[in-house]
């Protein structure tokens, strides 16, 4: 019988990286996110975990000192929202750069001003670009399995890359759920020891990161692409080795009802999981309506977004997120996805949630009813008042 | 991908190694191909007070066998801050000629 745990996200989070034996934390608090580190500085202290919590004065800062102790060979752990991970960004290209493969989590939280403290993902979908791995999680149980696989994609050393862990704030951050434990034996048989291929070593000293002139950029830029490319087969492998062991199956998208679908909607994180019970009530009054959920952000799953979508009739994308200027982030990857392929079928750009607008079930029944009786558009908000 | 010494030479692109981590080091960027203005020193007047290694930014200033300054032209870029700070003027800029 395995063990459970009524935990929330941010602690679901924690102990994730005490079963993946993590050497070094560093992190700066900020809400939605102090819990997760907060936990884990207690578990340094009374040595129920045996690694080294660096305090810092911010976000840039925390992560340098995760940046350093992984380019020394130690498995590094750091959590942060918004403001905080905005902070962080020049740091989110150096870890990249340095194919260094520390894991973060982020609690998506809306960006200030006005100050706000709830889920949004535009803070995460800035980060897009700078080549860190990203997965979102609908459930504590996927935040908390999703650390132990993080590790084992990051570390591989065809991805040596990056990668962040998101979640919703409140949502999944402070809503205590039931999570299957993972036996530590177990644990460790599936994610062996961090044995980097280059370190930082004062026996063999060298530096990394230093000048680099156009003759070789390029290839290395060239190198973290190839990275992400072959992550796709590292990330299916690591799930199925999971599934075999703990016996939960994890893909890179989730597929609802998407098989005989004629409509399907698109979503990350929870508003996703709302959705299913939307598909419900819909099939239930006879409407073909499916629900493909992302959670592999990066690396796309350009892949699986065209096998699930090519014969839908209409495909609606709900983003709890905005580019000013463009849109919905979630839909534009779609749409560019889905642009080459044969059977173009029409995408409507559905804004909703923003600041942490709740999005109920009837929220997303609506967006069906919506594209019903409408002709698609790249941006239509919802439920906002206007 | 061969070594020499610390030096990576590269051979094709399918040698490059993976991460910035394994190039090593930068000793071997001629960062003096940079360089617009060369500093000559004048070792009559140079006095060996080391105020120019001081403030060289790249490590360029050397001791030569008298205790003089004397530059790395592998490495100097030229900034000039060595000829500025220099309080007896034993160091002069002169344009480079290709």
């Amino acid at each position: 019988m395995s063990t459970q745990k009524v935990l929330m996200g941010n602690h679901a989070l924690s102990w994730g990286a005490v079963t993946s034996r993590v050497q070094v934390i560093s992190a700066y608090p900020i809400t939605p996110q102090t819990q997760v580190v907060e936990l884990l500085s207690e578990m340094c202290t009374d040595g129920t975990l045996d690694a080294e919590f660096i305090k810092v004065e911010s976000e840039h800062s925390a992560m340098a000192a995760c940046i350093g102790a992984s380019a020394a060979g130690a498995r590094t752990f750091t959590a942060t929202s918004a403001q905080g991970l905005a902070l962080m960004h020049e740091m989110l290209h150096w870890a990249v750069g340095g194919r260094l493969p520390v894991v973060m989590g982020n609690i998506n939280r809306a960006m200030a001003p006005p100050w706000t403290i709830w889920t949004e993902q535009t803070d995460s979908l800035s980060q897009r670009d700078t080549g860190w791995l990203q997965v979102y999680a609908s459930s504590n149980q996927e935040v908390y399995d999703s650390v132990l696989m993080a590790y084992k994609i990051a570390e591989n050393r065809k991805v040596s890359l990056p990668m962040m862990i998101v979640l919703d704030a409140f949502f999944l951050s402070h809503t205590s759920e039931n999570v299957i434990m993972i036996d530590q034996n177990k644990a460790d048989a599936y994610l062996p020891k961090y044995d980097p291929e280059f370190k930082l070593d004062v026996k063999n000293p060298h530096t990394f990161g230093g000048l680099t002139t156009p003759d070789w950029y390029m290839e290395l830029r060239y190198n973290i692409q190839k990275g992400m490319d072959d992550s796709y087969q590292v990330i299916r492998d690591a799930q199925s080795e999971f599934k075999s062991v703990f016996g939960r199956d994890y893909g890179m998208v989730e597929e609802y009802k998407c098989e005989d679908a004629d409509v399907i909607l698109v979503g990350m994180a929870t508003a996703a999981s709302t959705g299913k019970e939307s598909i419900d009530i819909l099939r239930n009054k006879g409407v073909k309506a499916g629900l493909l959920r992302i959670r592999y952000f990066r690396p796309f799953p350009f892949e699986d977004v065209r096998r699930v979508l090519k014969n839908a009739k209409q495909i609606l994308v709900l983003d709890r997120n905005l580019s000013p200027g463009l849109g919905g982030i979630t839909f534009q990857e779609v749409k560019s996805a889905m642009y080459n392929e044969k059977n173009k079928p029409p995408i409507y750009g559905f804004i909703m949630g923003l600041g942490g607008r709740d999005i109920t079930v009837e929220s997303i029944t609506n967006l069906f009813e919506h594209a019903k009786k409408n002709d698609p558009q790249d941006i239509i908000w919802m439920e906002v008042k206007k | 991908m061969k070594r020499d010494g610390k030096k990576i030479i590269f051979e094709k692109a399918g040698d490059l190694p993976p991460m910035a981590m394994s190039l090593g080091t930068t000793e071997y960027n001629e960062t003096g191909s940079w360089r617009n203005e060369r500093p000559v020193v004048d070792s009559s007047k140079c006095t060996g007070c080391g105020i120019c290694w001081k403030f060289c930014p790249d490590i360029s200033i050397k001791e030569d066998a008298n205790g003089k300054a004397s530059i790395d032209y592998f490495f100097c870029k030229g900034c000039g801050i060595c000829a500025v700070e220099c309080p007896v003027k034993a160091i002069e800029m002169k344009e480079e000629e290709k």
